[in-house]
């Protein structure tokens, strides 16, 4: 249902990933996932090498952090993010490049799978691994369904359906094995469940590659489904739809319909947390951007300013307008380019004014293309005049809270409405409305039965 | 031909007389008692129905009013002390009467002294604009100036001064009903009595970031040094979170906070005469000197004495 087809721009598809040279202060946040922050557990002053833990979860929805690099941790604090919002970072001055002890570096590849399903997830924790499509929310709590719901299906979502991006791309293709194997490992820890690697069809070398390797690795109930180009073909939910032909529910999770969604880059990172004792220390970084001349997909360690990694291509290009943090259709305008990378950074994209500019807003008139685009189903212009009028009641009423924010009503438009800032204001009051109601529900149980 | 029409009228006309007779017993039988003062009331207030009261409209107040067993929970800041007079009248209740309280806008990060870092080209609403980010200037704290608190304000009391980029207040049109102050997503917007003859004190920024961190985003910040806290004589103000507040109700209007502040964060306003800041150094200095002296004569009788 819904959905819009812009063009894929994937001008860096051909760019194979490269490590960034290490830059030389870190600075690491503790707020990289969804969940409470995690809890720095290292003082200013200590040393500290790669991959050593240097903040522990700060709840059960939350996930261990990773120092980086090797060096001396020089301030922990509040700095500003990506969007200007100051939050605790730790910042590490580099000296040189000396991994924990126990972490395997090489690139021999372990296809034996771990016996012991529970061992696992614990590594999966261990190793701080989060949601990398973008959303970061901690895989380990992904992977604990709750009892009652049972696991059908694991969906590996190599869809990669915004524009510009590439990295997860060049993964498919550089390090496919891992991810088989990753994609292995995760079918396993569910029960032996089949798996799907959903790859979209404007990635013909990806999919070929995955299912030779697939067959070179023998192993059995994973398939590769070659998807529709469509975005946002791989939204969550959109992809369960396509893959499973199963609708989840308002306000439920993908586990309600027996579907576990995870990235070709969390797959990836589950590879090298069981196999390798390897925590998430870097991720691949898309840099893009019809005005940029060096594009690139780079293998950026986790923390790095993003001055660093744009000053390596050569500095911002004169004509850039606006750059943006991920793909042209969910990412964020960066405010700062002192703000550091996190875990869930997939690209850096230039734009040009031309690009960016927004034509003035008219009036609707009515002609439905935003409800037609909506892969929810919900009817953007109806929320957006709620949403103006602060009609929270109406808004749960049309599920507003069901927004993906995708950004489809607002990219159909022909009159310009500026719909998704008016409907993510809108969801985030009913959102904090539910919240509240949950929250009064709860004080009300505990007094009864006091 | 003629039957016809007059069969017609004559139909009608008795339905209509039975269905009026239903109609009154109806009405008898399901009358509603109302009382007579709710209207009354309701004639009293201004009428604007704002919802600064925190009732749903000037008929909601009016209902609210007449149900409850005084008025200390109920105030019409539009009306002000006249209507509530007459409302106190109307219900034979009595009414303190409040000091009447005006909006201020506590950011003064004009355009000259808080440098814009970003352009933003979004949808013009503070509110989503804070939903975004921290901002275009590097004050995490300040106005976003998109100008909700005016789209907010029904009585035109509120404008955009373009030359600094903040919200004006006019003093004179503004009724102290709130809705700026719910529309501002910085909460920037504070109800503060007007004082005498219009003339009161606030410190004009919430930036809570340490001194040196607010300095750099912003000239006229608040960078929480805590000199108008040591200067002031009637203990109005507090350093707090690295912002400095004077409470209304202390303060003496003497000025000395607003000569002493390094950044000028703090304003007074509506004062007959321009403050003389070298004038008033003088005389704190001269005031603290004599203090010390004071201070160092009490000491050396007490150590007389134990000598002695």
């Amino acid at each position: 249902m819904g959905g819009v087809h812009p063009h894929d721009n994937k001008i860096s598809r051909e760019c194979p990933i490269q490590p960034l040279p290490i830059a030389p202060t870190v600075y690491i946040s503790v707020a990289q996932h969804i969940g409470a922050p995690s809890v720095p557990c290292v003082a200013v002053g200590d040393k500290v090498k790669v991959g050593q833990v240097i903040a522990e979860p700060g709840g059960f929805v939350s996930a261990f952090i990773h120092s980086s690099v090797s060096g001396t941790v020089k301030s922990i604090g509040p700095r500003p993010d990506l969007a200007g919002r100051p939050s605790t970072h730790i910042e590490i001055a580099v000296e040189g490049d000396e991994w924990l002890e126990g972490i395997d570096t090489t690139d021999t590849l372990i296809t034996t799978l771990p016996e012991d399903n529970k061992a696992t997830i614990e590594k999966i924790r261990l190793g701080g691994v989060v949601g990398l499509g973008g959303a970061t929310f901690p895989t380990h709590v992904k992977l604990s369904p709750p009892p009652g719901s049972k696991c059908e299906r694991v969906i590996i979502n190599g869809c990669e359906c915004e524009p510009y991006l590439t990295s997860d791309f060049r993964t498919l293709l550089e390090k496919g094995e891992q991810v088989v194997v990753g994609a292995a490992i995760l079918r396993k820890v569910m029960g032996d469940v089949p798996c799907t690697i959903a790859i979209e069809e404007n990635k013909p070398e990806a999919i070929a590659h995955i299912k030779e390797v697939i067959a070179k690795l023998g192993y059995q109930g994973i398939e590769v489904m070659s998807m529709k180009m469509r975005y946002p073909q791989g939204g969550e939910k959109q992809l369960i739809d396509a893959v499973m032909h199963r609708q989840v529910g308002s306000g439920a999770l993908p586990i309600s319909v027996g579907a576990v969604v995870q990235n070709v880059a969390t797959a990836l990172a589950v590879y090298d947390a069981v196999q390798k004792n390897k925590p998430i220390v870097d991720n691949s970084v898309t840099v893009t951007g019809e005005c940029f001349p060096k594009q690139a997909n780079l293998l950026v360690r986790v923390g790095t300013p993003l001055s660093y990694i744009i000053d390596y291509l050569g500095g911002v290009p004169a004509d850039a307008a606006k750059i943006i943090s991920g793909g042209p259709m969910m990412g964020r305008a960066v405010s700062n380019l002192d703000a550091a990378t996190v875990k869930g950074t997939g690209a850096l994209l230039f734009l040009t004014e031309a690009q960016t500019r927004r034509a003035p807003e008219s009036n609707c008139i009515r002609c439905g293309k935003c409800a037609e685009a909506c892969p929810m189903g919900l009817e953007p212009f109806l929320l957006v005049r709620l949403a103006r009028n602060k009609d929270v009641e109406a808004l749960e009423a049309n599920a507003a809270q069901d927004c993906i924010e995708c950004g489809c009503c607002l990219y159909s438009c022909p009159a310009h409405i500026q719909l998704l800032d008016s409907i993510r204001l809108g969801k985030g009051s009913v959102l904090g409305a539910i919240r509240a109601r949950a929250a009064a529900a709860k004080a009300a149980a505990e007094a009864a039965k006091k | 031909m003629t039957s016809t029409i007059i069969w017609t009228i004559a139909v009608v006309t008795v339905l209509g007389l039975v269905l009026a007779l239903v109609l009154y017993l109806v009405a008898q039988k399901f009358k509603v008692e109302e009382d007579p003062r709710i209207d009354e009331v309701e004639k009293a207030m201004p009428g604007a129905n704002c919802g600064g009261c925190g009732f749903a409209g000037c008929r909601a107040f009016a209902e609210a009013a007449v149900k409850a067993p005084n008025l200390d929970n109920n105030f019409c800041p539009v009306g002000g002390n006249d209507t509530m007079a007459k409302v106190a009248a109307i219900l034979g209740y009595e009414v303190k009467a409040k000091a009447p309280e005006v909006a201020v806008i506590r950011c003064n990060g004009t355009c000259e002294a808080r440098p814009r870092v970003n352009d933003y080209d979004g949808y013009a609403s503070c509110q989503v604009k804070a939903t975004l980010y921290t901002g275009d200037t590097g004050c995490p704290f300040g106005c976003l100036g998109c100008g909700d608190c005016v789209n907010a304000c029904q009585f035109g009391a509120l404008s955009m001064d373009p030359a600094t980029g903040l919200p004006v207040v006019d003093q004179e049109k503004c009724t102290a009903c709130g809705a700026c102050v719910k529309a501002c997503p910085k909460l920037l917007i504070e109800l503060r009595p007007k004082g005498p003859r219009g003339m009161r004190m606030f410190v004009s920024c919430v930036n809570k970031d340490k001194g040196p961190v607010a300095k750099k985003a912003c000239a006229n910040a608040c960078i929480g040094c805590g000199i108008c806290a040591k200067t002031c004589t009637h203990d109005a103000i507090v350093v707090e979170n690295n912002v400095a507040y004077i409470d209304p109700a202390k303060c003496k209007l003497c000025r000395e906070c607003e000569a002493m502040c390094p950044t000028n964060a703090i304003h007074g306003v509506n004062f007959p005469k321009p403050l003389d800041k070298d004038a008033v150094k003088t005389r704190i200095k001269e005031r603290q000197q004599k203090a010390a002296e004071a201070a160092a004569a009490a000491k050396a009788v007490k150590e007389e004495k134990k000598d002695e």
